[in-house]
């Protein structure tokens, strides 16, 4: 027991060792027809010489096509970050730091869903802890990814839902307002390849109002109101 | 006299009706913007500043002021840039997310007034990564502006070129501090840099830059077109506006809404929230700013103003004015515990009191939390969190260590009762 | 000029000062990790907080603030002392106590700091951080859970030797510094960040365990290494160098140091020639000094003498041979070995003239013929600083990668006539231009048009001189000063087909050539000269012996003596008295303070310390044209320039791994 222990809450990350395999797979990797245009138009958001501010967008991008190859949430193998700073001219090992140091850059292999449960304290005070428990009782475990691939489950800090907390975010969607039984169920139709119903799970809620008794802006709910006649 | 909806400024914050430019122009928004521009920059910054509008990304900085560090000639051919702070990652906040996905196009064109007021030559939007669909919304936003004409050359037919970027984090919340935001917008690691030099004189790609907050930014088209009486009219001195309070955890109705600055907590929380869950005797304890101020206990809080100097006389802040309720079910040396783990989780590394001292406090957190602990460790850890406090690159430092001392200062028989009860775990716990 | 208080004293600090500088001029020693004189500053260890009115009501880092008028700076309040003890704290908590198992035990600032500033016992009782050893090549030994993470290794890596490959990954508690996927770190550099590491985390591979800094004897010496002449300290420990280490001279190499010069430590004790050696029917057979002696008289070369000097040797020496030649009646004296033969009659155009520090002030600069990262580390990263103050390069010769932005601009020397409009219009607007000729180009005859060019775009001006030459010997600048140079070079000599050759640690030179003559070697290696050699008298190498060293850029400096020649080895100015004796004639010294006050009788100028005056440059010769194609550089392999180098069994393996791209099986430990 070196760093944390028992206490850990999420495991360390490291990066997927460099092996012969890695290279044979990803060793020839580069940008699919669209994304060599979308990587265009991002290094173009930024000024003339400072094409370094695009590592961050065009990382995201190559776990994208990455997790599009395989059919995973995507991930970021060495060869892989090494292509993304050769397009950008940039240091590798400058890369690297940027891969390491942002939580979303997947530096080990992972799964089709990426089930990261909120456990900040919002969360927490909702009921984050059931929420857990349903992965877990889903055969989901903290820090890996399910025998099949299908699922890896990470406990993530606040991610800004508080206001319809407990919350998860699966790949690109939130659920938020769940309860134990939301999450089997989300889990249950994702396996099933079916796509969920994303955003509050809490019925008869639209996104972050008071549920239930709308106290203000109710002349906004069935149409657009302008209120500039009442200035 | 509580707020009315005719006067919030974000009418469409739930979504019930559509984002889009042509939606957002019948709300309002996008109105004659040139006019706006027209009244010039110096006219645009003293409307702000007489609003009273204080920065809504925790530190409550005078806007206006902000805005006039910025050069009004650029004297060495450096451009001046706006960003804007979306970076949104403190726990319990969550009210950019609806500004960005239910009314973008306030922040776009505040962008461009605020932009054009402080003689910038565009705005970076710095979205959090994990706003995966809010940022495809926002991309989404700036296009339709592009196209409308609205931004980019000659925005709004104002003469004035203004471009507007759209920048997505990666999963880092100290990019939401001004500096790292910038080092993290220039393509390194989210490491805060030392200040001096401060943004206004060196910032993106050592440019002037001022960073904002998102409904800073947002609110100014509407303070200049309804006039900064109007916005300084709610509430108390030193506290004006209107703002987006976020109230979560064990009250009957989480939500965010949109209320005068310096209502009571007790107004806010029993007008939208639909009360404390269980009665008002079952409340606890409040977080009132997001996760970096310190806890009020119930008797406290319960008739505080809802405003900067309102919550600085109890001990706390407004912060993002996100709201977490804790009432007497909860297990508040967790509660903090957890924010001390959130603390650990996101320091950058950089400097010593912060690398070190986020993960001495969250490990002897969690042994208060089960009582595994002296009772002179209460102390030891108050001591570490003073000397974590006021010795840091950022203010990281100083938000993992509020928290606990308002833990400690407001519950520390609690925790003494935990040490006292606790049975030695060596006695009960098998060997790892 | 801001007036500021320090400890209620006030003082004047100069504009663009810190505060932590201030604190220093005021004679405050003020705590630091992460902050270093020749690095950007990182403000990230916090140890150097101090107390600033007026300013925020906490502790401000006085690395980073500027000292400013009026300014009253407590370093010895209550509010500083808790800011110390606090800091020290926190970077002791996961820090390992294996100081008797730490080879920086003893030179530590951690410890020294700690023992200073800190509270004396820890407060912590959680576990401590563990972290893996990051391989980082043959040279640097990690044991990164002893790291503090002030990223000095970083910082040098990029901004000094401008080789980016050491990075801090991940972050918070879990940040580590790591070179990329832990490959070697694999530039001529790298040691340096040993010598930075202010705790144990990186330490010297080679040197682990072999001995404690108090047991060291100090001497102050000069690098032979190459032509820069670093300043460096001899670590002794009885009669063995024990380690390496640069000195600070900002004039020559600031505070850095080539592995190479670092490195050659363990090459000093291996295949030493440490007795006399005779041939006998093509076999080298031990001998006695006597008996060695004899058969130097027994060659009775008469005036048919010829002395050849070797890279690494001292003036003294050269200077030693020459009078026993010329006592003999030659004047054949020769330091380029390797065939060099431009015109060494005006020493100011051979010269480095803009000086290694001054270098760092051009605003254009064409390089011809060199590649400076091997043949002069060292000028290498002035350059790089000159590019970073937005000096234009251009490179004439095969490519390399020079660390800084440059243009190539061909490899044939032709190209020098007609010049692409690129770099004529940088030099035409450069207010301090600067050329850079090396081996390679003077080898192709580039020296008469590289004066040219610097006429054409008028180089010399008041307060410049951008002609430069950048040699790669030791020896060169003092054996051309004591008139080691033949018009045809080493040619010359060939053709007078001596009878005795006398090889001053000659090993680069082609003996096939002086196939008829006996070759008498003075020198320490057993390298290539010994095998040629007909007679071997064992010298001193650098360490062993007192010397004055001239750099490229004309600098006189002087080693001392660390330790004792092995065996019967012997200082070469010694051996060249015997010899006098030994053939009969009589050299005018009978110790080394006569010997070096006849040479500085002789070369005034190897009597003062600092840059030489070698007058000016003389005009381009008519019809000066440099023709033909560098096909390649004279290093080959930068690890293994000189006899010590090739002797150093760390220097091989850093040929092997890093160069040759090897792998070793790393020794149990």
């Amino acid at each position: 027991m070196l760093s944390g222990g028992v206490h850990s809450l999420m495991a360390d990350r490291h990066i997927e060792p460099d092996s012969p395999e890695l290279r044979a797979r990803w060793g020839n990797f580069e940008w699919t027809a669209a994304n060599a245009e979308q990587a265009k138009v991002i290094v173009g958001r930024y000024p003339e010489g400072r094409q370094r501010s695009a590592v961050m967008p065009l990382l995201d991008l190559a776990q994208r096509q990455v997790g599009a190859e395989e059919n995973t949430q995507g991930w970021l193998p060495i060869p892989v970050m090494e292509y993304v700073a050769k397009y950008l001219d940039m240091p590798v090992i400058r890369v690297v730091e940027v891969a390491t140091f942002y939580t979303m850059y997947n530096i080990a292999p992972i799964g089709r869903f990426h089930v990261q449960v909120c456990g900040t304290t919002p969360c927490m005070l909702r009921g984050s802890d059931d929420i857990m428990a349903a992965c877990k009782g889903k055969g989901l475990k903290k820090g890996h990814t399910t025998a099949d691939g299908l699922f890896t489950l990470t406990e993530v800090e606040c991610m800004g839902n508080c206001a319809s907390a407990p919350m998860v975010q699966i790949n690109d969607d939130n659920y938020e307002d769940l309860t134990a039984a939301d999450m089997e169920r989300i889990l249950d139709e994702l396996a099933a390849g079916k796509q969920p119903k994303t955003g509050t799970q809490l019925p008869g809620r639209h996104t972050v109002e008071p549920a239930g008794a709308l106290s203000n802006l109710t002349a906004m709910v069935d149409a657009n109101h302008d209120y500039r006649g009442e200035w | 006299m509580a707020l009315q909806d005719k006067d919030r400024i974000f009418t469409n914050v739930y979504g019930f009706q559509p984002w889009n430019l042509k939606a957002a122009q019948a709300r309002g928004d996008w109105d004659n913007t040139k006019a706006l521009m027209e009244r010039g920059q110096d006219a645009i910054i003293e409307e702000i500043k007489a609003s009273g509008l204080r920065g809504r990304g925790g530190a409550g900085f005078p806007t206006g002021m902000k805005w006039s560090f910025m050069p009004k000639e650029s004297k060495d051919g450096r451009p001046s840039f706006l960003v804007i702070n979306a970076d949104e990652s403190e726990p319990g906040s969550c009210k950019d997310r609806e500004i960005i996905r239910h009314d973008p196009h306030k922040l776009i064109e505040g962008a461009l007034v605020a932009g054009y007021a402080m003689r910038a030559r565009a705005a970076y939007i710095y979205i959090r990564g994990e706003y995966i669909r809010e940022a495809e919304t926002l991309f989404a936003a700036v296009q339709e502006a592009y196209d409308a004409g609205l931004i980019g050359k000659n925005a709004c037919g104002s003469g004035y070129d203004f471009d507007v970027f759209v920048h997505r984090g990666a999963g880092a919340y100290i990019c939401g501090e001004e500096t790292a935001m910038i080092e993290s917008l220039e393509g390194k690691k989210g490491q805060p840099r030392l200040k001096p030099p401060f943004p206004a004189g060196a910032g993106l790609y050592g440019c002037p830059t001022t960073v904002n907050n998102v409904e800073s930014i947002a609110v100014a088209p509407t303070i200049l077109r309804r006039g900064a009486s109007w916005f300084s009219s709610f509430g108390r001195d030193n506290n004006k506006g209107t703002k987006l309070f976020q109230i979560s955890g064990h009250v009957n109705r989480p939500c965010v809404v949109e209320e005068e600055m310096s209502i009571p907590f007790s107004e806010l929380i029993e007008k939208h929230c639909g009360g404390i869950r269980g009665g008002r005797d079952n409340l606890l304890a409040v977080i009132p700013g997001g996760s970096s101020v310190p806890l009020v206990p119930a008797s406290e809080i319960w008739d505080a103003p809802m405003d900067f100097d309102g919550l600085k006389a109890v001990g706390s802040g407004l912060g993002t004015a996100a709201v977490i309720v804790m009432d007497k079910s909860t297990d508040i040396v967790r509660a903090i515990a957890r924010l001390s783990y959130f603390y650990k989780h996101e320091s950058c590394g950089q400097c010593t009191p912060c690398r070190e001292g986020t993960g001495w406090m969250w490990r002897v957190m969690e042994r208060l939390r089960t009582g595994d602990a002296d009772v002179s460790e209460i102390d030891m850890l108050h001591n570490v969190t003073k000397q974590v406090e006021g010795h840091t690159i950022c203010a990281l430092g100083d938000a993992a260590a509020w928290p606990i001392q308002g833990l400690i200062k407001h519950f520390r028989p609690e925790i003494e009762r935990r040490i006292a009860e606790n049975v030695r775990p060596e006695l009960s716990e098998a060997a790892e | 000029m801001p007036k500021v208080k320090v400890d209620g004293v006030e003082l004047e600090v100069p504009a663009g000062a810190t505060v932590l500088q201030a604190c220093e001029l005021a004679g405050k020693e003020i705590p630091r990790f992460c902050y270093h004189e020749r690095l950007s500053i990182a403000g990230n260890c916090r140890m150097c907080l101090v107390e600033v009115k007026p300013g925020p009501p906490k502790p401000q880092a006085s690395c980073a603030l500027p000292a400013s008028e009026g300014q009253e700076i407590r370093t010895d309040s209550e509010m500083v002392k808790k800011a110390r003890e606090g800091v020290m704290e926190f970077l002791l908590i996961n820090h390992p106590l294996d100081c008797p198992i730490c080879d920086q035990g003893g030179e530590c600032d951690l410890q020294d700091q700690s023992v200073a500033y800190g509270r004396g016992a820890s407060r912590y009782h959680e576990h401590k951080r563990a972290v893996t050893e990051k391989y980082m090549g043959p040279l640097i030994k990690t044991t990164m859970t002893r790291c503090i993470h002030c990223t000095r290794c970083v910082r040098f890596s990029e901004e000094v030797a401008g080789v980016d490959e050491i990075g801090a990954l991940y972050r918070g508690e879990t940040m580590q510094i790591s070179t990329y996927l832990e490959k070697a770190a694999a530039h001529e550099l790298s040691a340096n960040v040993i010598d930075l590491c202010p705790v144990g985390a990186l330490t010297s591979a080679p040197y682990a365990f072999e001995a404690r800094p108090w047991e060291l004897k100090k001497t102050l010496s000069i690098d032979v290494s190459d032509a820069v002449g670093s300043n460096i300290r001899l670590d002794s420990r009885g009669r063995e160098v024990m380690r390496i280490l640069p000195r600070v001279n900002d004039d020559v190499n600031e505070e850095w140091l080539s592995d190479r010069a670092r490195y050659v430590v363990d090459g000093l004790t291996r295949r030493r020639l440490d007795k006399p050696w005779l041939r006998r029917d093509g076999k080298l057979v031990a001998a006695t000094w006597a008996e060695a002696f004899d058969a130097v008289a027994k060659i009775n070369p008469g005036s048919s003498v010829a002395v050849v000097a070797g890279d690494l040797v001292d003036c003294e020496t050269m200077f030693a041979a020459k009078k026993l030649a010329g006592a003999l009646g030659s004047t054949l004296l020769e330091g380029r070995q390797t065939g060099l033969a431009y015109d060494a009659s005006n020493l100011a155009a051979v010269n480095f003239n803009s000086t290694l520090a001054g270098i760092e002030e051009a605003d254009a600069i064409l390089i011809v013929g060199s590649m400076v990262r091997d043949e002069a580390p060292l000028l290498n990263t002035r350059i790089r600083k000159a590019v970073k103050k937005g000096a234009k390069v251009f490179i004439v010769g095969p490519q390399w990668d020079p660390t800084y932005a440059a243009t190539f601009i061909g490899d044939d020397l032709a190209g020098l006539g007609d010049l692409p409009a690129a770099v004529s219009d940088a030099f035409s607007a450069a207010q301090k231009p600067a050329i850079i000729l090396g081996g390679a180009a003077l080898g192709k005859g580039a020296l008469g048009e590289g004066l040219a060019f610097a006429e054409k775009f008028n180089l010399v001006r008041d307060d410049w001189n951008g002609f430069n030459v950048v040699h790669m010997a030791a020896a060169r600048m003092g054996g051309l000063m004591l008139g080691y140079a033949q018009k045809g070079g080493i040619a010359d000599l060939v053709a007078a087909a001596p009878k005795m050759v006398i090889s001053l640690g000659a090993d680069e030179v082609d003996f096939a050539r002086f196939a008829g003559s006996m070759i008498v070697h003075i020198g320490h290696h057993g390298d290539k000269a010994a095998h040629a050699a007909d007679v071997i008298l064992p010298a001193a190498a650098f360490s062993e012996k007192d010397g004055t060293y001239v750099n490229t850029e004309g600098r006189v400096q002087y080693a001392e003596q660390a330790v004792f020649a092995p065996g019967d080895a012997r200082q070469d100015w010694t051996i060249l008295r015997a010899m006098a004796d030994a053939l009969g004639v009589s050299v005018g010294f009978d110790s080394f303070e006569q010997l070096r006050a006849a040479m500085i009788a002789e070369v005034p100028a190897l009597g003062v310390e600092g840059l030489v005056d070698y007058g000016a440059l003389p005009a381009a010769p008519a019809g000066a044209k440099a023709e033909g194609v560098i096909a390649g550089y004279p290093i080959k392999d930068r690890y293994l320039t000189n006899a010590i180098a090739r002797s150093s069994p760390t220097l091989q393996r850093c040929s092997a791994v890093l160069l040759h791209g090897e792998s070793f099986a790393e020794a149990a430990e």
